[in-house]
């Protein structure tokens, strides 16, 4: 059995400790730990986290290699200090079988740089039509429990009802994308001012907050628990803030770049903007950041969305959607919400690590820094700042809004069950 | 004068005076007898349409060639980009030619700006019309057409648009046209009012310098240019107006709305007219409607564009201005 000895950590940022971890677990956390027959790391104030888990990962494997694959999608994960994603399920073929999602699962095992629990399509191909076996893919090797459409919405109210309710029977949540498909024909922005501008179709604000309104009624009248995706504008926290004061059972997720960015940036053209939801002005920015600190919004998720260059050095409405975000994320919440005084260390271990390992039922994962718990950790040097350098990603895939852009914080070392998937920044 | 014509907002109130006073020199040109320069003599144009227009592909050609330069045309349709050849590789595949400058019409929004900006090509380039974005040519020649009409053309020279009131009507939301008149007669000086359905008015408009109205009559006797914009039918189907009846009955110009305005004031289009729709033919050919001029006036503008962004270091034509005087 191998033992580490992580010497000075700032464990959720409180006063420097040492951390030793036996074989696969956490054996012991405190001053002055002996660390005969221990590998020692010295943490030299660096803040140590539980290993971060991502309820929102695009891994791209099966079916568009080309911009990821498990083993580049987790790798990447390791080098952001994550230890669990959740993959999403609009692959090719779509991951709306046992198969598909067993597959997927075992290429995240085999691999090794971090747990992949596979998300299950809600509806057969995504179309929204046709419940998926929700139940098969629960019960096979994946024990799938999140299900999402992503990147569609179920848009079909009586089909999200019926998701919603089924799913009940073995403790699985859906996961909406909230976009009411009418609302948004044609959708290259944000809808506002700046689209106005610069003539490109609008996404109002209204098609993702119409649906998630919809979605809370529905999950209270069925008693069924409900989970919003990349939540991006300041009305859809007004009505989950609502929702959760009503004590409906419903969780949602902000992304990095919604808490960063605004569609001020797609004054360039540049499709490395382009994601959805759109980015928001702003005034939504800063009320995803209030709705992060008060808990209105449960979780930080990246929406990882790898695409091959050729995908965005084009004309903007030819580009697809989506950034990279993996191996950013820690840095854009050390930048807008510790750096901004709204959450301490231990505020962003909950938005990254406990909430959304609760949120998927990801076992092992997000479990306090103590004696006895799965040795899932993460290192971060909290004092560095540096310039975003897509060429070092370990993501198959560069676009990402944040090239050349200093953002504080860096991973240095990542261990999943003991074992270090990073070192140095380095992976292992 | 910046390297690239993209947008009619990038454009100070000198620069578009400048051009506006160039185009009246490119005009006389074109009263005589040879309507050509050598200004462009060696230098090569590519205009690269990616949406069908011959109107406008025509109107540059015929400024390109009375200024001496060689012009290739490309059409998308039937070539490899139809067949998924990308804006970059097609635009780096006729720069490798020797291309000199790049005239653009593409049906996305920014298309021409990310072809100024990613570092693709060095060859000036010229927007032709962007998706529902700019069309910095056709404000040049809107204003060039009010200036001329509505100061005069010898009275008009280094002046600007200062306190002329301009109404535009019609499809606002889908309208380049529209965008880039708002930017260039602010920059002018002009008072723009733009009338539409609210269907039809663009969320986020509370920013543009401008006023709003849905009210066409309350407008008209307040206007010393009208300009109706093109309202395709097929909007009907997606409910923007509920049917073309309904729509040239509130928004159209005919001949009993025409009489509400000032004496003065003239009736604008940009082409191709929908008659019937927007605008009556007694509207369309009287003489107050000045679409034909628009167009001639078109081949001075792009012809002053033209001269300064690629040749403005050499004088117009053999200054002939003081040749008259
Ligand atoms: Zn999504």
């Amino acid at each position: 059995m191998s033992k580490i000895l992580i010497r000075g950590a700032k464990v959720l940022g409180g006063e420097p400790q040492d951390v030793l971890i036996d074989g696969d677990t956490i054996a012991e956390v405190g001053s002055g730990l002996s660390a005969e027959g221990a590998e020692v790391v010295e943490a030299d104030g660096k803040v140590l986290l539980p290993g971060l888990v991502d309820l929102h990962t695009h891994l791209r494997e099966p079916g568009r290699e080309d911009s990821e694959t498990v083993l580049t999608g987790t790798r990447a994960a390791a080098s952001g200090g994550y230890t669990a994603v959740f993959a999403m399920a609009n692959t090719f073929p779509v991951a709306d079988t046992a198969g598909v999602v067993e597959q997927v699962y075992r290429l995240g095992q085999e691999h090794g740089y971090c747990d992949v629990q596979p998300i299950g399509a809600v509806t057969v191909g995504l179309e929204g039509k046709k419940l998926a076996e929700l139940g098969a893919m629960h019960e096979s090797a994946a024990g799938v429990t999140v299900f999402s459409d992503d990147g569609k919405c179920v848009d079909d109210a009586v089909i999200m009802r019926r998701a919603l309710e089924y799913v009940k029977a073995f403790g699985g949540v859906v996961a909406q994308h909230a976009q009411e498909p009418r609302l948004t024909e044609g959708a290259q922005m944000n809808e506002g001012v700046v689209s106005a501008e610069l003539g490109l179709g609008g996404w109002p604000a209204v098609a993702e907050e119409s649906i998630i309104a919809r979605d809370v009624l529905l999950a209270e009248h069925v008693g069924s628990r409900v989970h919003i995706c990349h939540l991006s504008t300041a009305g859809s926290v007004e009505i989950v803030r609502w929702a959760k004061s009503r004590g409906i059972d419903v969780t949602a997720e902000v992304t990095p770049h919604h808490l960063l960015l605004t569609d001020e940036l797609v004054r360039s053209y540049n499709p490395v903007y382009k994601v959805n939801p759109p980015l928001r002005t702003e005034r939504d920015v800063l009320a995803l950041r209030e709705a992060l600190a008060d808990g209105t919004i449960d979780i930080v998720a990246t929406d990882h969305a790898p695409h091959p260059h050729e995908d965005k050095d084009c004309e903007w409405a030819a580009a697809a959607m989506g950034m990279v975000g993996l191996e950013t994320a820690l840095s854009v919440v050390q930048r807008t919400m510790v750096e901004t005084g709204l959450l301490d260390w231990a505020g962003v271990a909950d938005r990254m690590s406990l909430k959304p390992a609760a949120i998927g039922g990801a076992k092992g994962h997000g479990r306090p820094v103590s004696a006895g718990e799965p040795a899932n950790l993460t290192l971060v040097d909290t004092a560095y700042r540096g310039e975003v350098d897509p060429a070092g990603f370990a993501s198959r895939s560069r676009n990402t809004p944040y090239e050349g852009r200093e953002l504080p914080g860096r991973v240095t070392h990542t261990w999943l069950r003991g074992r270090a998937t990073l070192v140095d920044g380095k992976l292992a | 004068m910046q390297r690239h014509l993209i947008s009619a907002a990038d454009l100070t109130r000198d620069d578009a005076v400048l051009i506006l006073d160039t185009a009246e020199e490119m005009a006389r040109v074109a009263d005589r007898p040879i309507k050509k320069l050598p200004t462009l003599r060696g230098r090569t144009v590519v205009n690269l349409f990616f949406e069908d227009s011959t109107r406008t592909r025509i109107s540059f050609e015929a400024a390109e060639k009375r200024l001496s330069a060689d012009v290739i045309n490309f059409t998308a349709k039937g070539s490899s980009v139809s067949k998924g050849e990308s804006l970059k590789d097609t635009a780096q595949t006729l720069e490798a030619m020797g291309v000199d400058a790049v005239v653009i019409r593409h049906g996305a929004s920014g298309a021409p700006y990310r072809l100024a900006t990613s570092g693709w090509i060095d060859a000036a380039v010229i927007n032709a019309g962007d998706g529902t974005h700019q069309h910095p040519t056709q404000a040049l020649l809107d204003a060039f057409t009010m200036r001329r009409r509505l100061v005069g053309r010898d009275a008009g020279l280094g002046q600007d648009l200062a306190g002329k009131r301009i109404t535009l009507v019609g499809d606002i939301l889908h309208s380049r046209v529209a965008r880039s008149n708002v930017d260039l007669l602010h920059t002018l000086g002009a008072e723009v009012t733009l009338v539409a359905p609210p269907t039809l008015v663009p969320v986020g408009v509370e920013s543009w310098p401008c006023e709003v109205s849905y009210d066409l009559d309350r407008t008209l006797s307040k206007s010393d240019a009208v300009m109706l914009l093109r309202v395709q039918r097929e909007r009907m189907n997606a409910a923007f107006f509920p049917t073309e009846r309904e729509y040239s009955r509130r928004y159209g110009l005919d001949g009993d709305r025409m009489a509400k305005m000032p004496e003065h004031a003239i009736v604008m289009h940009p082409g191709p007219m929908v008659r019937g729709m927007e605008i009556t033919a007694e509207v369309a050919d009287s003489e107050r409607c000045t679409a034909i001029e628009q167009v001639t006036n078109g081949v001075s503008i792009r012809m002053a564009v033209l001269y300064l962004l690629l040749g403005g270091n050499e004088p117009a034509a053999t200054h002939p201005r003081t040749e008259e005087k």
